[in-house]
């Protein structure tokens, strides 16, 4: 049977338009209101992911960073995340939803229960920050047997040799590293050479779907709209800071937002 | 399954091929960007480590640069004031710049230069990796940037003050407990963003597996010295000499003990306990910390039940951590080394005690270790010898011993 998550990108190349995917951490600011952000956003955006916050994370920039604080400070747990997970789920069963984080979690929890947990609540898929390939491979297969994509993730230092291994183990999706940056970092190469790596990595097996994600605003979405999908995720993080910096309802200031993103890239 | 070390290899090459040791320590659990960073430099180290020319100018610099040896000296007066085992020093903190953190830095720069680098970056805790890796910068020709927590700069003057005289930047890091555990993080998003111009240099035996080797191969030297003061003082390895080191990242105890792995010499490592009565020790090894990851590796690390990593409190900062290197999390599973912890006021106890005593005065770090010399030592008899590395100077703990003791003596 097909993933949602392929099945959104062929939606996505029918209507001649990326997949939007935006990334926003469990228990941000609060577990009810992540959930009625996740709710609001599934609105404009294809594929929602969704952080599980470590407090040591080595790849992310200060904006999530202080999204996955402030849902850490707030006593987010691992179970929270799946109830959240469960909850949208409900409403949205179709919506195809990627978990995101640091191993350290998966490995107390341990990987099949954490594996198992997303089964029962419904994830369609994993990123794990810090397990590269071929390390990965083992929990991988894990996924594929759960009917879970793995996504396996290229950087710009990435060798072609390790790209093509990489994109050959590949499931239904896979997400480039615009630059050498963590995440949230200022988009310093230009929209032009992202597309050109991007379309080296195409190259290599056109069938997968390739979404690029780091440092994208609402500045530089329109100029990589070719692409099969596009992530983002500090921008959000920033509007939940700034909004509740200015006292007003992060969710209703997300939606504006992700709905102006959508309409960047239609 | 009981782990084993293997004899006559080196303990940093005694992983698997996913550099893991024991099958369970280590690793590279790492973000794809640094992939590549990393195994070009576990290439380039590994062909550097067997180039003679090499190895020759690491030795140049240790000698006329770092200083070799570092002196091997008996503590008459303690030995005597405790009764029990002879008590000598191995004084690292005679090495330049007053601590053992020289080694890896210097090894560090001279890989960046044969890698073409032009920048450096570290994390620092006590302040002692970061001043001398902003010296060894200096001599070099590097540029150099060095990350550190906004409570360790408050607590560390005197190094902070060296680093900028070295022409350093120091990055204050103001994230989670402003301590070593977060320049680490903050070092490590750094390099992501800025590997293809800077080389890393982690500040102990922590971190991906090439940092752990690099490190543990530069702090090498303190044994390669001390087996031959050793054998030049009793003509031979004595009997069950038992090696106290203190342990926050491990690096001067893998330099310390590396040499004797294959003797029947003890080692003992010393973590720092923390305030008396505190739960928020720094000694994973000793309380019973579960695996999990940390900064790139897997290590017996204090976390919660989820795996979110624990806070630790020290009045060293150099031990603050909360984990510790793959390599003792292995010696200890193997039985090759044993873990103890000295508390904050042990630690200051035998501070005091040792520089009235006798002509060095150990940091709060190395005093760590000396609490457990004082304890051991009159349990012994006197023909059981115990050596303390002492590899940091009290100098930079001025301010906080002051404030503690109401004076600094030395």
């Amino acid at each position: 049977m097909k993933s949602k998550i392929a099945s959104i990108f062929e939606k996505c190349k029918k209507e001649k338009r990326p997949a939007l995917l935006t990334y926003t951490v469990a228990g941000d600011n609060t577990k009810l209101n992540s959930l009625k952000i996740l709710n609001t956003i599934s609105k404009h955006a294809d594929i929602l992911e969704l952080g599980f916050p470590h407090n040591t994370p080595i790849a992310d920039g200060g904006q999530i960073q202080g999204s996955s604080h402030r849902a850490l400070k707030n006593g987010l747990k691992l179970k929270d995340v799946f109830e959240i997970v469960k909850k949208f789920k409900q409403k949205n069963p179709d919506k195809p939803l990627i978990l995101m984080g640091y191993f350290n979690l998966i490995y107390q929890n341990g990987e099949n229960n954490f594996l198992n947990n997303c089964k029962a609540s419904g994830v369609d898929g994993c990123i794990i920050v810090d397990l590269p390939y071929p390390e990965n491979k083992k929990f991988a297969n894990k996924c594929k047997k759960k009917s879970i994509t793995f996504i396996q993730l290229i950087s710009p230092t990435t060798p072609l040799n390790r790209m093509k291994k990489i994109i050959k183990d590949s499931h239904d999706m896979i997400y480039y590293i615009s630059m050498l940056s963590t995440t949230g970092g200022k988009l310093k190469v230009s929209p032009k050479n992202i597309l050109r790596n991007y379309s080296k990595i195409k190259k290599i097996n056109p069938k997968k779907n390739l979404v690029i994600g780091f440092g994208i605003t609402d500045k530089t979405i329109s100029a990589l709209k070719s692409a099969n999908g596009l992530v983002i995720g500090s921008m959000l993080c920033k509007t939940i800071t700034n909004s509740l910096k200015m006292r007003q309802n992060p969710v209703t200031k997300l939606d504006k937002v992700v709905y102006n993103l959508k309409n960047k890239i239609l | 399954m009981s782990l084993k070390i293997k004899k006559g290899i080196p303990l940093i090459d005694q992983h698997d091929k996913n550099f893991m040791y024991g099958g369970k320590f280590g690793g590279n659990f790492i973000p794809e960007t640094l992939k590549k960073p990393i195994d070009d430099l576990t290439r380039l180290f590994s062909k550097l480590r067997k180039d003679k020319k090499f190895l020759r100018e690491r030795d140049f610099y240790f000698e006329n640069y770092v200083g070799t040896p570092t002196p091997f000296i008996k503590l008459e007066n303690l030995s005597d004031y405790l009764g029990g085992a002879k008590i000598y020093a191995k004084v690292v903190s005679e090495a330049n710049g007053g601590a053992h953190k020289i080694y890896n830095a210097t090894v560090h720069c001279l890989i960046a230069k044969k890698a073409g680098k032009k920048f450096i970056v570290g994390d620092t805790g006590a302040g002692y990796a970061g001043k001398m890796l902003s010296m060894a910068a200096k001599k070099f020709g590097l540029k150099c940037k060095i990350f550190m927590g906004a409570k360790d700069i408050k607590r560390q003057r005197p190094n902070v003050e060296a680093i900028k005289k070295n022409g350093a930047s120091i990055v204050p890091v103001t994230s989670g407990s402003q301590t070593l555990v977060d320049a680490v993080s903050e070092c490590m998003r750094y390099w992501v963003a800025n590997n293809d111009t800077t080389n890393l240099c982690v500040g102990s035996t922590v971190g991906p597996n090439i940092f752990i080797k690099i490190c543990a191969w530069s702090t090498a030297q303190i044994s390669r010295e001390l087996i031959k003061q050793v054998k030049e003082e009793f003509g031979k390895i004595p009997s069950k000499m038992k090696l106290l080191n203190c342990v926050g990242g491990g690096s001067s105890a893998m330099g310390f003990w590396n040499e004797f792995m294959d003797t029947d010499a003890e080692f003992i490592g010393v973590e720092a306990g923390g305030p008396k009565n505190s739960k928020l020790h720094a000694a994973p090894l000793t309380n019973g910390s579960k695996v999990g990851i940390l900064h790139g590796a897997a290590q017996y690390v204090i976390q919660d039940k989820e795996g979110q990593i624990g806070s630790t409190e020290s009045i060293s900062a150099g031990l603050d951590y909360p984990g510790i290197s793959p390599l003792h999390c292995f010696l200890k599973d193997t039985k090759r080394a044993r873990y103890t912890s000295a508390s904050d006021e042990e630690a200051l106890e035998a501070y005091k005690l040792v520089s009235k005593l006798e002509n060095i005065s150990p940091s709060l770090e190395p005093s760590h270790a000396f609490a457990e010399a004082i304890k051991l030592a009159p349990k012994l008899k006197s023909s059981d010898v115990i050596v303390v590395n002492s590899c940091g100077d009290s100098l930079k703990d001025k301010d906080i011993i002051k404030q503690k003791l109401g004076a600094y003596i030395r």
